[in-house]
């Protein structure tokens, strides 16, 4: 009985195994293919390469600016996570609190709009957010990180709102009390005693719109026309374009710009996916 | 009286900066688009447009390129429910299973969600256009491994099996989630009772984790029909066209055609779509679940 049970999860395993390896086929293709030569990715696209040479890699670097593209998506991506948070935190900590009719309204709309998609707002949104242009003080919210990093807050608010909120209700409110009647301010009790309570809900907020804002494209491809300032999907994109018939650059390439997020999910994994299931279950 | 003044300057001070970037953000934009659907908008300053009725609205339903992608959406979200909820529950049964690697199979599972559906769509083209090419020479049975993407209704089902690649993983997380919050004793009960492991998965295990469903398939859904990058990188809507979601065509419509005021009805449609279609399936499926 013992021993049939054993057998049966070894073939269970098996099977795990080749639908994961299945699943990486097409990462270990890339990979591969980053190294061989054109007459080699001709012939022979599935075996190990010939010789191990980063010369793609070198190149693709530099043809998509790669340095730069990354230094640019962590500070579009760093700033809008750290502001999502502390607004939607505040905001939802203050709704809760208040909890009055007009606090029920705001809820209702950050919630009620959640599922609008980004393609029925953005025209509209480039038109009007161009039309904020003050040339005399050098203020643009287009083709400029800090008017990327404004219409991601917009967007990503919502949800974390909502996240945000529903958590708080489950926050005893006794804590605060006795902090407030000890003379501390709200600010200070927010900041003191409230926030440090939210830190669970606060990572599933952080990684949810991290594996947005990091891998968005449509945005940025919209509000940002210098090369300078484009992040990774963007450089990406561009590149890709313009290499597709050198393979081998065009896979270094992929490799490169996947590689922090590879590096982030070794460290983070356990993170991420309790955040994914955290985001869920609300 | 002063407190409570000072009160409410601190709430707004909490509130406000939120209120106004998305007002500015989200709302804003969302009326104008609704009125610009209504005008001859040109794209630019809107002064001067006039105001034209339905006219792009009846436009659209004449506009057989739109309603090609549209159809070709509801079918990709069609099979994307369809593919990744049967894949993505399979895949949290087998990691919630006794089998011994279980949590780095779930790492691995999990690992094509984190790379954006841009950078997939990338990879998997050259995995279709060079690779499928050199296995079909290899090993003779053409009638699977060819250029997937030279091929109207080919090209279709790579985006579907692109993805399902991506998804199933997310979706897989919830199920875990899921299954894991079924209490054993649930489980030992009907085992003492003598049901069987496909009874006990039916009756017991299926009914408990509704909730899942209701989120994994709203999210799919959601998901499948505003699916642009993948769409962008690996087929770029071809071959002729072939392949054009209704986020590219609502794309195409106003960036490359500048017919700004159709594009935008065509938006608030594609907007009125998703909220009816999400909606009614959440509804739907929140009546099917029961209390544990």
């Amino acid at each position: 009985m013992m021993k049939r049970a054993a057998g049966r999860y070894l073939l269970l395993e098996v099977c795990a195994w080749l639908l994961g390896i299945l699943m990486m086929l097409p990462i270990y293709i890339m990979i591969v293919n980053s190294f061989k030569g054109r007459r080699e990715i001709f012939t022979n696209t599935f075996g190990l390469p010939e010789s191990w040479s980063f010369e793609f890699y070198a190149k693709a670097m530099e043809k998509m600016n790669f340095l730069t593209a990354f230094k640019n998506s962590l500070i579009v991506t760093v700033v809008s996570i750290g502001l999502i948070i502390i607004l939607s935190a505040m905001t939802s900590w203050m709704l809760v609190r208040m909890n009055n009719k007009l606090a029920n309204f705001i809820l209702l709309v950050f919630v009620a709009t959640m599922l609008i998609p980004f393609q029925s707002v953005m025209i509209p949104l480039m038109q009007y957010m161009s039309s904020w242009d003050i040339p005399a003080i050098g203020l643009s919210m287009v083709n400029t990180h800090y008017g990327l990093i404004f219409m991601y807050i917009g967007f990503g608010l919502s949800m974390s709102v909502f996240l945000y909120h529903g958590f708080i209700k489950g926050v005893p409110i006794a804590l605060e009390e006795a902090a407030m009647i000890e003379g501390c301010g709200k600010w200070k009790t927010f900041w003191k005693i409230v926030f440090p309570m939210l830190v669970p809900i606060t990572m599933t907020v952080g990684i949810l719109n991290l594996l947005w804002i990091w891998n968005d494209y449509l945005l940025p491809s919209l509000t940002l026309s210098s090369p300078a300032l484009r992040t990774i999907p963007l450089s990406t994109f561009f590149f890709f374009g313009e290499f597709t018939i050198q393979w081998n650059l065009a896979m270094a390439g992929l490799v490169v710009s996947i590689i922090p997020v590879i590096i982030f999910y070794l460290f983070a994994q356990k993170y991420i996916i309790k955040g994914v299931m955290a985001g869920a279950v609300k | 009286m002063k407190r409570s003044l000072s009160n409410k300057w601190i709430a707004a001070a909490f509130i406000v900066p939120s209120l106004f970037i998305f007002i500015n953000v989200v709302l804003i934009p969302f009326g104008m688009g609704l009125v610009y659907s209504f005008t001859d908008w040109n794209g630019f300053a809107f002064a001067g447009s006039n105001f034209v009725g339905f006219s792009n609205y009846a436009q659209i339903f004449s506009d057989s390129k739109f309603m090609t992608a549209f159809g070709l959406t509801f079918q990709y979200a069609f099979f994307m429910i369809v593919f990744v909820n049967v894949i993505g529950l399979g895949l949290a049964m087998l990691v919630t299973s006794k089998i011994k690697t279980r949590n780095f199979l779930r790492s691995v599972y999990f690992l094509p969600n984190l790379i954006g559906g841009l950078i997939l769509g990338f990879i998997w083209k050259f995995v279709f256009t060079k690779f499928f090419v050199q296995v079909g020479d290899l090993v003779g049975s053409e009638s699977i491994f060819f250029d997937w993407l030279d091929h109207p209704t080919a090209a279709f089902w790579a985006l579907v099996v692109v993805g399902t690649w991506q998804m199933a993983g997310y979706v897989m997380i919830i199920y875990i989630a899921a299954i894991q919050s079924i209490s054993d004793e649930v489980l030992e009960a009907a085992d003492i009772d003598g049901a069987g492991k496909w009874y006990r998965f039916r009756k017991i295990v299926f009914p408990l984790i509704m909730p899942a469903f209701t989120i994994s398939l709203f999210l799919t859904l959601s998901g499948s029909f505003k699916q642009y990058d993948t769409n962008i990188s690996l087929t770029g809507g071809g071959p002729y066209g072939s392949t054009e979601l209704i986020t590219m065509d609502i794309f195409k419509t106003a960036f490359n055609l500048n017919q700004y005021a159709l594009a935008q009805a065509k938006a608030i449609v594609f907007f009125l779509v998703i909220l009816v279609v999400t909606v009614t399936q959440v509804v739907i499926s929140k009546k099917r679940e029961v209390e544990q």
